[in-house]
């Protein structure tokens, strides 16, 4: 394995509470000597990272890789390419493919499929997500799930969550609970908003979300188990999680990046790319996501990344399926409408996207600290790029962001210290001829044979 | 005149002069119904697409009768006969359509918004004739069209809409419209079936229709779908009329020449009693026949802008040839 330097960049770490100018030496996948100006002489490949951040990679634990079922979607080796694109090298994928991964079997077919990043496979709560039966939960725990959900919709009876929740405990790994009341949310594609009645689409209210936010945290003080909030989204469920965690329940939250960054009006274009689920919600929710991430109550940023084909969303609004792409997008969102807005400092936000999501589920990720393994993102803080089509590695485009501008890029991603993504080698759609200068520019990224 | 988009998929946006145009060239085309030869040549060449997604009997008569009125050709598609239910998408449907050089497509579907997509993906001009729960712009156009005539320029006069505003796309088109034309505008209806945040369209909300119906110049009443009882927005529809039926004792007490209206199909004896519906006050049928002018009108002023656009391609095409 490649012994790897990266040179003079902004090492940010919050878990070592490190943040400034150093090298980082990679050697066998881990994390080696991190200080100030390395001379090694002995390394294959020397990264510049003069005026670039040096972060852990990125973890994301809410992404559909789409596979089993849905291939033309997403694989789970695109997934991970895509993944690594953006800076992510840990990744949790949801259940609800096709068949659902309730099964020791799938889920470790899940977990050793050739991916470029780590896939930790999330499985059901119940056998075929079908709300009726539990899964057997330590034969899945053993075949290497992380986490259980049902995601894409809730336990709807309530004693049946209870029992999940009690059982899950025992079993030592948290409950992802997706939250939305299907009698609430209906058919309804659209935050009920101002923006709903003028769209005419119908509407979804915020109680949708937020009833079944506040079962789900009554039930976790009733059994002691983790709870995890999937993609929380409005202002009534950042204060219920604040007020259960001042009250000492166990449980995490996260948001998504389209949460703190767009709002319900974009559905009046009727682009079925902003049709999602939790959906856009009103600008004060927006305000109340964003103050959840400052103050801690919201643990983590996922990028919820749901890929669709383009026959799939090319259709009505109501008529397509709901979701997303984000994985792309996770890092550049969140540097653009947190940080660059000053939401967030660069710090917080970082840990938003490592340490956070690391710590809901327990993973071993998200950190620099010598010993660990050799996960980095470095990313340019100056790129902007206007978001195209053919920019994205997933298989899938259904992304909001495209024709928008974004600030602030993975360029070159590490995962147990292989370089698995670099803007420098990207093929394609890419700026072509100016790729090379772009490299010295930005990255400043050398390869030594 | 001021007239220059060339789709008509709500009236969200426009403005009182844009509307102004439509209702003074509907005055013409509708002299012209009067006629014993009721048809013009003016759209001849022209083709026109009936796309329709969703059952509809007057608003896709009333455009093929102002179509042919025009002299227009026509082609019809409705979903039960098309190949939608063969699992073909819009999108396809659309490229079809579009291949067939049809120039103007004349559109109802059930999904808000279908309009709007078929504009991004087709050059025809595209007339909305009712997408799901958003607009309905030709019925609101022929409803200030007829108001127009009983109680003359609409900015002061106070309209009240009465009903199911939460599902009608014609009460949001209506309520724009009547917006932008001046007038004051009060929506009544039971609390469930009134849409979040509709008073900042700029109308009023109420739940009291004696109250609201006070002093009215003009009562629009909304049809009442007998199955929203089972979706739980209603006890009954008989406590319905009980709140909000429109009776001939209810009339009596509004104003002596006030106008009733309804878009139909009307569900007799539930939002509106019989004896209203065919009585003096009522311009229900009238509101029927004013809506193949204001269709001509629509029909007309969207084709003249196409023209327009073609003999600007047509003229820039001589530049360059010189």
């Amino acid at each position: 394995m490649s012994r790897i330097l990266v040179k003079g960049g902004r090492v940010v770490d919050p878990v070592v509470g490190v943040d400034d100018t150093l090298d980082l030496v990679i050697d066998g996948g881990k994390i080696g000597e991190v200080s100030k100006s390395i001379e090694a002489n002995d390394v294959e490949t020397t990264v510049e990272a003069d005026g670039l951040i040096v972060a852990p990679g990125l973890v994301d634990i809410h992404v559909h890789l789409r596979e089993p079922g849905n291939e033309d979607a997403e694989t789970i080796e695109s997934g991970a390419r895509a993944a690594a694109h953006g800076g992510v090298t840990t990744v949790a994928a949801m259940p609800n493919t096709d068949p659902p991964i309730d099964s020791a079997s799938w889920v470790e077919f899940v977990a050793t499929r050739p991916a470029a990043v780590s896939v930790h496979p999330i499985a059901a709560i119940t056998m075929g997500r079908r709300g009726k039966q539990l899964t057997e939960m330590s034969e899945l725990r053993d075949a290497g799930a992380v986490a259980f959900s049902d995601d894409g919709c809730s336990v709807l009876d309530a004693g049946l969550m209870r029992r999940a929740l009690d059982y899950a405990r025992m079993v030592g790994l948290p409950v992802i609970s997706h939250c939305e009341d299907p009698t609430l949310a209906g058919s309804g594609t659209a935050n009920e908003s101002y923006s709903s009645t003028r769209a005419g689409l119908t509407p979804v209210p915020a109680a949708a979300e937020e009833v079944m936010v506040a079962r789900d945290i009554i039930l976790a003080r009733t059994t002691g188990a983790r709870l995890h909030v999937a993609h929380i989204s409005t202002a009534g469920s950042v204060e219920l999680v604040r007020r259960a965690k001042a009250d000492g329940v166990p449980i995490t939250c996260e948001t998504c990046p389209h949460y703190f960054s767009l709002t319900d009006e974009e559905v009046l274009s009727y682009d079925s790319s902003v049709r999602v689920n939790p959906p856009l919600r009103s600008a004060a929710d927006v305000r109340a996501v964003r103050a959840g991430l400052a103050d801690g109550t919201i643990d983590a940023v996922a990028s919820d990344h749901a890929p669709h084909t383009h026959e799939d969303k090319e259709v009505e609004f109501d008529a397509a399926p709901p979701g997303m792409i984000g994985l792309e997008t996770l890092l550049p969102v969140t540097l653009t409408h947190l940080v660059l807005e000053k939401v967030l400092d660069l710090n917080r936000a970082i840990t938003l996207l490592t340490a956070g999501p690391a710590g809901v589920l327990g993973l071993a990720a998200g950190t620099l600290s010598p010993g660990a393994n050799a996960d980095v993102c470095i990313i340019d803080p100056t790129a902007t790029r206007t978001i195209e089509p053919s920019w994205f590695v997933s298989k899938s485009r259904n992304s909001p962001w495209i024709g928008r501008e974004l600030q602030g890029f993975a360029v070159t991603t590490i995962r147990r210290g292989e370089i698995v993504s670099a803007e420098y080698d990207r093929a394609g759609g890419d700026a072509g001829a100016d790729t090379e200068d772009r490299a010295r520019r930005r990255g400043k990224l050398a390869v030594h044979a | 005149m001021q007239w220059t988009r060339r789709h008509l998929l709500g009236l969200e946006g426009l403005g009182r002069e844009e509307i102004v145009t439509v209702l003074d060239t509907a005055t013409i085309f509708k002299e012209i119904l009067d006629r014993p030869v009721k048809k013009v040549p003016t759209l001849r060449g022209v083709t026109i697409a009936n796309l329709f997604f969703e059952a509809s009997t007057r608003t896709r008569m009333s455009f093929e009768l102002a179509e042919k009125r025009l002299s227009a050709d026509t082609i019809n598609f409705s979903a039960s006969t098309s190949s939608v239910k063969k699992g073909e998408t819009l999108r396809d449907t659309a490229r079809n359509i579009e291949a067939m050089m049809v120039d103007m497509v004349v559109m109802r579907h059930s999904s808000a918004g279908a309009p709007h997509f078929l504009a991004k993906h087709i050059d025809a001009s595209i007339i909305n004739a009712g997408d799901g729960t958003h607009e309905h712009p030709t019925q609101a156009l022929l409803d200030l069209f007829t108001m127009r005539e009983h109680v003359g320029d609409l900015k002061g006069k106070k309209v009240v809409i009465v009903g199911d505003v939460l599902h009608s796309r014609v009460a949001r088109s209506d309520v724009w419209g009547l917006c932008a034309m001046g007038a004051d505008v009060a929506l009544v209806g039971p609390t469930t079936f009134m849409p979040s945040e509709i008073e900042k369209m700029g109308a009023v909300v109420s739940h009291d229709l004696e109250e609201a119906t006070a002093g009215a110049d003009i009562v629009n009443i909304l049809r009442i779908q007998r199955e929203r009882q089972d979706g739980g927005f209603l006890p009954s529809l008989r406590e319905y009329t009980r709140l909000f039926g429109v009776t001939a004792e209810r009339v009596a007490r509004m104003r002596d020449d006030v106008v009733i209206m309804h878009p139909g199909p009307i569900n007799r004896g539930v939002e509106l009693a019989p004896d209203v519906a065919d009585g003096e006050r009522s311009v229900i049928l009238e509101q029927v026949t004013n809506g193949v002018a204001v269709r001509m009108a629509v029909l007309y002023l969207l084709s003249r802008v196409r023209a327009s656009e073609r003999t600007e391609e047509t003229e820039l095409l001589a530049e360059v040839k010189v």
